[in-house]
């Protein structure tokens, strides 16, 4: 039973083979990538409710409308297109095998009767002599050159080049494959993730963007300071990290990056993507006297103490507690630091940034007080890891050459006859090409015309 | 700004080459044509000088970028662009009766630039997305691609408009040979695609620097591809299944289609080429 299998797998093959497959997956994937721009992508479900209702958010989740280019459907068309190609590909090398790689043998002059582009002149000299004269010329002219004698005495001269161009168009559908390629590396091997970090602080994990996942890196990146330059018109002019990259606590790499100016270590690529304000961790604290009214202010930073004057205690800032809670109801950001009276327990403080007054509530000797919080940036970084790009770039290059040649590059080939007449020779110079034939009658008069000088 | 005097200048000069087109073609004055063609050019080489002259002045105002980086900036370096290839086609053609379709687009391209109330002539600083050297690769490839898809496209209207059905009017009668459109519609578009393909690319290669990826399907990403698509699609129509004549150059008239809006279209969907709208 393997007459059907094979006719079925021929079907197949031939329904691959197919140009109009080709047109058809290309208007398809045009028409839905225009539908991928119309509908937003990947926002929250609410937004898509708000505008398309209830059933048709339901129906266009279904289709995968909302990641749309990701979406199962929209890659089969892609990998149909992969299919159609390297199919169309196949078929065609196979059939042009022997044109491709120059194992054709050298046509019969006969070819070259019909060719439109051609130039004939007399010489006085016979076909034997003026061929050693012009064949120098033609071999430099053509990368593949034969010569014959002809049944009636006189000489052929076969040349052709640019045969390599027939490969071109090969080449840009190598080159879509290597896109392919390169975009499946990256996905699968690859990741793309962001994390923000406050200036002075080390991290080490980032969170993934498509899924959310928290990924530990290989090293750490510490954020020694982020500035923003303005121009005049208050438009930003730039964007700057300090990085500091660190392998188990030592230091490993400094450099600043900058928007278009990403770094790259380990295959791990860190860009300038994005910047915001946190509270500050310096803090300017009030120290009001119960007793005098007196107030003593201070900056300080978590690790600080400060000996509060009339022996009201000792007064350590501990840290930043970012949205924090008092009993249970949140207060947001607050410093937290340890008050030590002179005699009596420790007792624990907190200092909400929103709520200045808050540690009145304490009744204690000494009031403190959040006066002002410095404000520092941190800097929003992309990372990602792409082993495809490589692939991709190589793709690049290839589909740029690859259009090049299949454009603008012909495969010619010329043939000259020597003839004798009378005691010399009548040339007959044809030229054929398989693309852009309107430059050939003067490509030909140029060459006739150097053979004449000959 | 001297410049802008300059390029307002070049307005008028594509208005009077693309009236002496017209007029040429329409009321059948051959003799129009010369002087059509030498406005052309002369306009080309005002909006030539006021390109580089721009770019002086960005240095002397301090911020020393070249005039690519907003939509009147690109907006006058396409109309250029247009009128280049326009002349080389007509020079390689020496068929002047083309300019009456592509010599318009220019116009309307810098006018667009020059006279609308929302597009600012001003030289404004490059925000950080677009400090790069892929700025002027990526900006010159695209729009040299589009200038040839926007005078593929005035040769294609000729085309369908010299062979409909019915017997050409006198009008269409006097518009060059359906041999010699058909040809043309195809050079450009495959000289087009040439710099649309390296356009992409280098907007590609660009976004991996700046974004950290080299593809994002953002709506301008797509709508190049898109763009791409339709040629693409053209172009194997017409090389392997051996389509000629109007359906080529109806495919011709929906890839300028997307080309435009790619160009303008998109500005209207959120996305990451939104600087594009500002000024």
């Amino acid at each position: 039973m393997t007459a059907p299998r094979s006719s079925v797998g021929a079907a197949l093959r031939e329904g691959f083979a197919s140009i109009r497959l080709t047109i058809v997956l290309l208007l398809l994937l045009a028409g839905t990538s225009i539908l991928g721009t119309l509908i937003p992508q990947n926002e929250a479900p609410a937004t898509y409710r708000a505008l398309f209702g209830d059933t048709g958010y339901r129906f266009f989740r279904a289709l995968d409308l909302f990641d749309l280019y990701h979406s199962w459907w929209f890659q089969l068309l892609v990998l149909l297109l992969a299919v159609n190609l390297v199919v169309c590909s196949v078929e065609r090398v196979s059939r042009q095998w022997a044109l491709l790689t120059g194992k054709t043998p050298v046509p019969d002059p006969r070819r070259f009767e019909g060719a439109e582009a051609r130039a004939a002149f007399e010489d006085p000299r016979a076909p034997a002599a003026l061929l050693a004269a012009v064949e120098p010329l033609f071999r430099r002219r053509f990368r593949r050159v034969a010569v014959r004698e002809t049944q009636t005495g006189g000489r052929f001269l076969f040349g052709e080049s640019g045969r390599g161009s027939r490969w071109g168009v090969y080449a840009v559908h190598a080159s879509v494959l290597l896109l392919l390629v390169g975009g499946l590396i990256g996905s699968r091997f690859g990741f793309d993730g962001f994390v923000n970090i406050p200036e002075g602080e080390t991290v080490q994990t980032i969170q993934l963007r498509n899924t959310g996942e928290r990924l530990r890196l290989p090293f750490a990146i510490r954020c020694e300071s982020f500035t923003v330059r303005f121009y005049e018109t208050g438009a930003p002019s730039e964007f700057r990290s300090r990085l500091v990259l660190l392998e188990e606590g030592r230091e490993v790499l400094r450099r600043d990056i900058l928007v278009n100016d990403p770094l790259e270590y380990r295959g791990i690529t860190i860009y300038q993507s994005s910047y915001g304000t946190l509270p500050g961790r310096e803090v300017q604290l009030s120290f009001t006297s119960r007793e005098t009214g007196m107030i003593y202010t201070r900056e300080m930073k978590p690790g600080d103490e400060f000996a509060i004057p009339e022996g009201l205690g000792t007064f350590v800032l501990l840290d930043l507690r970012p949205n924090a809670s008092f009993r249970g109801s949140p207060v947001g950001d607050a410093f937290v630091g340890r008050l030590i009276p002179r005699e009596g327990e420790a007792v624990e403080v907190l200092l909400p940034v929103r709520f200045p007054t808050f540690d009145r509530m304490r009744r204690g000797e000494v009031v403190i007080a959040v006066e002002e919080v410095k404000q520092r940036h941190y800097t929003g970084l992309q990372v990602n890891r792409d082993p495809g790009v490589p692939v991709v770039y190589a793709g690049f290059v290839l589909m740029l050459v690859g259009c090049y040649v299949t454009f603008f590059r012909a495969h010619r080939q010329a043939g000259l006859r020597l003839e004798p007449h009378g005691g010399g020779s009548r040339v007959v110079l044809a030229m054929t090409a398989n693309k852009n034939r309107a430059a050939l009658p003067s490509a030909v008069e140029r060459l006739a015309r150097e053979l004449r000088r000959r | 700004m001297t410049s802008s005097i300059l390029l307002s200048a070049t307005t008028w000069v594509y208005g009077l080459s693309a009236f002496l087109y017209l007029a040429a073609w329409v009321f059948h004055r051959p003799g129009l044509e010369a002087p059509a063609s030498w406005a052309a050019a002369v306009g080309l080489a005002a909006n030539t000088a006021g390109f580089f002259l721009r770019w002086a002045e960005s240095y002397w105002l301090g911020m020393g970028h070249a005039p690519l980086s907003n939509l009147y900036e690109s907006l006058v370096f396409f109309a250029g662009m247009i009128v280049l290839v326009h002349l080389v086609v007509e020079r390689r053609t020496g068929n002047r009766v083309i300019g009456a379709f592509s010599a318009p687009l220019a116009f309307l391209a810098i006018a667009y630039a020059s006279l609308s109330p929302n597009i600012s002539d001003k030289i404004q600083p490059l925000i950080p997305a677009l400090k790069s050297n892929w700025l002027i690769a990526h900006v010159v490839t695209c729009f040299i691609g589009y200038a040839a898809f926007a005078v593929a496209f005035g040769v294609s209207l000729m085309y369908l408009l010299r062979t409909r059905a019915a017997a050409p009017g006198r009008l269409a009668g006097r518009l060059p040979e359906p041999e010699l459109l058909e040809e043309w519609t195809h050079r450009l578009v495959v000289f087009g695609f040439l710099f649309l393909t390296a356009g992409i690319i280098t907007g590609a290669v660009w976004a991996n620097t700046a974004w950290g990826r080299y593809w994002g399907w953002d709506p301008k990403e797509t709508w190049s591809l898109i763009t791409w698509f339709v040629y693409a699609t053209l172009l194997h129509a017409r090389l392997v299944s051996g389509w000629r004549g109007r359906r080529i150059a109806v495919l011709s008239l929906v890839g300028f289609g997307a080309v435009l809006f790619t160009y303008f279209g998109v500005n209207l969907l959120p996305g990451l080429h939104s600087y594009q709208t500002t000024g």
